[in-house]
């Protein structure tokens, strides 16, 4: 995604004949690329401007704040709740649009408080909800940072929301139940790094936005912090030490490298953490995504309640399906590549009691996560088109219950309904095609 | 009037490995640079994702990935007697199109030429004398630079690939398992050969028997997993057999999408347009130099993109053409041998031998783009042309590509090619029989070159290429000589029976042979005998840079790649420590 900004005055060329050549480079580009925005120019540089836009990479900011083929920090990208359509807002230092006009004051506001520039209350799919634990010095040298990126001159569209959220008000008395009266409070019977993992896990990081599960009001059921949740139609995995759905099985290095390049030993990053590793956590430097790994290694496993084992026809229909369409990639043992072809056992994502995961990769497809070090946006390509909703739920329940996994089935009426709400196409079956269902 | 756009630093015609390599270096070393590819954007999971990427007849019968030539096409003729026609259908090469292009659809069979190959007159005439290089009116020349000087940059481009094989030469010292013959290379494969399945085993074996030396041939496709150092991931080969003509939906062959784009996507001071065709180099009114380029969109909208450089990318037929088309050079003339533009063109010589077996199930459908055991004794100047009367030779390699059930059935000798007869033979021999190919240089002459068409012309009304080609003499001596060695070793796997597909009479376009053409752009050590220097600059108009093939005075039994590469790495090296300090000529005579 690239846009072309403001024209920046051509260096040293003006009033040059045709014909005469100059030393090269000679015309600088005006193209602004959103992650080159993220990355710091001049290393070791520790400004205030520098140090924001750290925090802003770790704050995740531009996952949200851009649309597809938008402007960075622009926003207009819909977020979809079970409350209906929220737009992010602009936050680029356009005056009218933006938040150029803003204060400090009314940037930390809204970060700590969830208010508006006019008091009134944002809604939380912006998750003021943890950015309550961000300190104040970080809070400006976000606000100082992108008081620095190009402004945008552009007004994302209405929320389109359901009553009675809908009526802004409403959420003050949300915020009375739902938000935290205080901010970041060290541990002190745990390390400075446990505590700056808590910090980015809780705070700035905003992790459990995704993988906390909500309650009807679309608050974290706070009694099951990381348990894993849903989001975007994707099941997020759980991020306790539980060994099956959760991380438990990783090593803290093992963490700290998904967060570096999306992609480890055991697995790698599709659907919205693709967009959590381009965006934030590959800009992260190696004591910060440590410190993540510590504090969730330090998570107590969540409940766990092996499922029942699905029958022996579904997992050989499954069998042969893998056999045909998967196991190109992810092997025949499902062993995969390393850090290329995500192995498929013991796997988290996987082997989350919402299916929604797996179902949403097969029928769309994803791809992995990228950085400045992992460039390869390795793609796992849609097979809406190939397998049918019986076939899906079949090799899922099979990939769910193989090499270590346990899960339960798949039925196929989920991946219909999926395969609908995403709007993918169906299976066209031919008269001799050898497979009507 | 085309609309003019903001001026860059350097602008690439055609987005393939020359485009990618070009890229990738000059926006690292801080140029604005645009590539503009006439084709449409191609990336993997959509364009040939592991699901549907093995279709035969989607992408090789109905040509998927190719130039369609309803759109642009060249017209042929065997000599200048002939009045050249329009090539209607994709026969003898197979034009590529697209992000990528023939790096997409390639085999991904990486050489490096023969240190002998790059002074074919100089060498061949002070071992065989001058009648060797000057026979069968072959205007063979050095090509102004040396297998030295080009190392490093094919070791560049093996990094760059993860190439897989077993060194035979490093640093001088001969290396078993290898090929004893390759010029020396300063480090061994980035990755170990591929697994040798059982037609090149058997092969290999033979022609030790023969005391030959048989070794793995070098490859694109991925061998293990690879990282390269531009952080680009490639997954290991399948051996799904559909490699050249298709894409890769596992990552495991080289190509411009799994090497370059990941890395060069990143990067601001890259853009790179699609379904934009270059019509011409725009010049000073003083021809000197080069303003940038006219292209027109695929809705039909015109641009003039102004750069300090043009860099000529695309395939060898379109910059051969461009150059005409724009002005710039001499055009050849094969009445008077004079002019350079369009001379010395040349092809690929190419012939087989099937083997059959009774005893021996190869499973051919196990396969891979350049998955062979290759011998190059009789490539080059390998061995002792004394009394052959040819210079040149080939590798002769054992070789399954794959087992695709249209293209790859072969049957025996007097088997009708349709019918209950040709139905039998296919079912008897598809599991026992497989191929060795013979994979011949071909030496320019007089007669061959490429000029524009008087008569026909494309749809942006530009007169066509026109492609006036046969084999010399020199090459179907050649070629009878190598496929001759290549039956040596197909009796010696003691089959049931051989058959031999030489080559045989005049160039045909129909049947298919090798995308190989080379020539046209020549480079050389002075502007008399050459379009290009040893940096790919054109002497006449220094600041265009023509890539590719064409540069290549005559053709070695190699496929071209790694060359094409290396010279585009070596292009690369010069411009960003010489030229971009000062713009202009990188070699005075």
């Amino acid at each position: 995604m690239r846009f072309s900004g403001t024209v920046v005055p051509l260096l040293g060329v003006a009033g040059l004949a045709l014909g005469q050549t100059v030393a090269l480079p000679a015309h600088p580009s005006t193209v602004i690329l959103p992650r080159n925005l993220l990355a710091t120019p001049n290393a070791g540089a520790v400004d205030r401007v520098d140090r924001g836009r750290y925090l802003a990479a770790a704050g995740d900011c531009l996952s949200c704040h851009l649309r597809q083929g938008g402007e960075p920090f622009a926003g207009g990208l819909a977020v979809n709740t079970p409350f209906g359509v929220i737009y992010s807002a602009n936050i680029t230092p356009d005056p009218t649009t933006g938040i150029g006009g803003w204060t400090g004051d009314q940037f930390y506001h809204a970060m700590h408080d969830g208010k508006g520039a006019h008091g009134e209350n944002l809604y939380p799919a912006f998750p003021y909800t943890s950015f309550r634990h961000v300190s104040r010095e970080d809070d400006d040298a976000i606000f100082e940072f992108l008081k620095s990126v190009p402004p945008v001159n552009y007004t994302p569209p209405k929320n389109d929301l359901h009553f009675p959220f809908n009526i802004r008000t409403f959420l003050g008395a949300w915020n009375l139940l739902y938000l935290d009266s205080h901010g970041f409070q060290a541990d002190p019977n745990q390390s400075p790094q446990w505590n700056r993992g808590a910090y980015l896990v809780n705070g700035l990081g905003h992790c459990g936005s995704c993988h906390t599960p909500k309650n009807s009001m679309g608050a974290d059921k706070s009694a099951q912090a990381l348990h894993g949740s849903k989001v975007d139609d994707w099941a997020t995995p759980d991020l306790t030490s539980n060994t099956r759905v959760g991380v438990g099985q990783w090593s803290a290095d093992d963490i700290a490298e998904f967060l570096a390049t999306g992609r480890n030993a055991h697995s790698a990053a599709g659907g919205p953490m693709a967009d959590v590793i381009t965006n934030s956590t590959s800009f992260m430097n190696d004591g910060d995504r440590q410190a993540i790994a510590v504090y969730l290694k330090s998570q107590p496993a969540s409940p766990d309640s092996p499922p029942v084992a699905p029958d022996a026809g579904t997992m050989r229909r499954g069998a042969e399906i893998y056999s045909d369409a998967c196991s190109s990639c992810h092997l025949s043992d499902g062993a995969g590549q390393s850090r290329i072809f995500p192995p498929l056992g013991k796997d988290a994502m996987l082997q989350q009691s919402d299916p929604s995961g797996v179902e949403h990769l097969i029928l769309a497809g994803t791809q992995i996560g990228v950085s400045a070090a992992r460039p390869s946006a390795l793609t796992m390509p849609s097979f809406a088109w190939k397998l049918t909703d019986q076939e899906i739920a079949d090799v899922s329940t099979y990939i769910r219950n193989s090499w270590g996994n346990q899960a339960s089935a798949v039925p196929a009426a989920d991946v219909g309904a999926l395969r609908k709400k995403l709007g993918l196409q169906t299976v066209r079956l031919t008269e001799n095609s050898g497979d009507q269902p | 009037m085309p609309t003019t756009l903001n001026a860059v630093d350097a602008v690439l015609v055609g987005f393939g490995w020359t485009g990618a390599i070009m890229g990738q270096q000059l926006c690292d070393a801080g140029l604005n640079v645009v590539a503009l590819e006439r084709g449409p954007w191609r990336d993997t999971s959509t364009d040939f994702a592991t699901g549907f990427a093995q279709d035969e007849l989607r992408y090789m019968w109905r040509h998927h990935l190719f130039q369609n030539v309803s759109d642009d096409t060249l017209t042929i003729r065997n000599n200048v007697n002939e009045e050249a026609l329009p090539m209607r259908h994709l026969g003898s090469f197979l034009l590529g199109t697209g992000v990528g292009s023939g790096g997409v659809h390639w085999n991904g069979q990486i050489w490096r030429f023969l240190p002998t190959d790059f002074q074919t007159r100089s060498h061949n005439e002070r071992r065989y004398g001058k009648k060797a290089v000057s026979d069968y009116n072959m205007t063979v020349q050095d090509w102004g630079t040396t297998y030295d000087e080009l190392e490093p940059f094919y070791d560049q481009f093996d990094k760059l690939c993860g190439t897989t094989g077993k060194a035979g030469n490093l640093r001088g010292r001969i290396q078993p398992g290898g090929n004893p013959f390759e010029g020396p290379r300063a480090n061994e494969y980035p990755n170990p050969p591929m697994i040798q399945t059982y037609a090149p085993t058997l092969f290999g074996k033979a022609a030790a028997e023969l005391g030959r030396h048989p070794f793995p041939h070098p490859t694109g496709n991925m061998s293990r997993a690879y990282t390269n150092p531009l952080g680009a991931q490639m997954g290991a080969c399948t051996y799904c057999g559909f490699c050249e003509k298709f894409g890769c939906g596992n990552y495991s062959k080289a190509s411009p999408q799994t090497t370059v784009l990941p890395y060069l996507l990143q990067k601001s001071n890259f853009t790179l347009k699609t379904e934009c065709e270059v019509l011409r180099i725009e010049l000073t009114a003083d021809k000197k130099r080069a303003t940038g380029v006219t292209y027109v969109t695929s809705a039909g909208e015109e641009f003039f993109q102004p750069a300090e450089m043009v860099i000529l990318s695309a395939y060898v037929l379109q910059n051969v053409r461009l150059l005409l088309l724009s002005g710039i050079g001499k055009p050849y003339d094969p009445k008077t041998g004079e002019g350079v533009v369009g001379k010395n063109y040349a092809y690929q010589t190419m012939s087989s031998v099937n083997v059959f077996f009774d005893d021996k199930i190869i499973n051919p459908f196990i396969g891979a783009g350049a998955l062979a055991t290759v011998i190059d004794d009789f490539n080059g100047d390998n061995f002792d042309h004394g009394g052959l009367g040819f210079i040149g030779g080939a590798y002769i390699a054992g070789m399954v590509t794959g087992g695709r059930p249209i293209e790859m059935i072969y049957t025996p000798q007097g088997t009708p090619a349709w019918g209950v007869e040709w139905k039998h033979a296919a079912a008897k021999n598809y599991l026992r029989s497989f191929s060795l190919s013979v994979h011949g240089s071909c030496m320019s002459a007089r007669g061959n070159y490429l000029d524009l068409d008087p008569t026909y012309r494309d749809i942006h009304g530009r007169p066509m290429l026109r492609m006036t080609f046969d084999f010399t003499q020199n090459d179907h001596k050649m070629s009878d000589y190598l496929t001759d060695r290549a039956a040596e070793v197909a009796k010696a796997m003691n089959p049931r029976e051989i058959k031999l597909n030489r080559r045989t009479g005049s160039w045909s376009v129909t049947p298919y042979q090798t995308t190989h053409n080379t020539g046209g752009a020549i480079m050389g050590d002075n502007p008399r005998n050459s379009v290009v220097n040893k940096y790919l600059q054109v002497w006449d108009v220094p600041n265009v840079f023509s890539m590719g093939s064409g540069a290549f005075p005559q053709n070695a039994g190699y496929n071209p790649t790694g060359t094409v590469a290396a010279l585009a790495y070596m292009s690369a090296d010069a411009i960003k420590t010489q030229y971009l300090k000062t713009p202009g000529p990188l070699v005075r005579t």
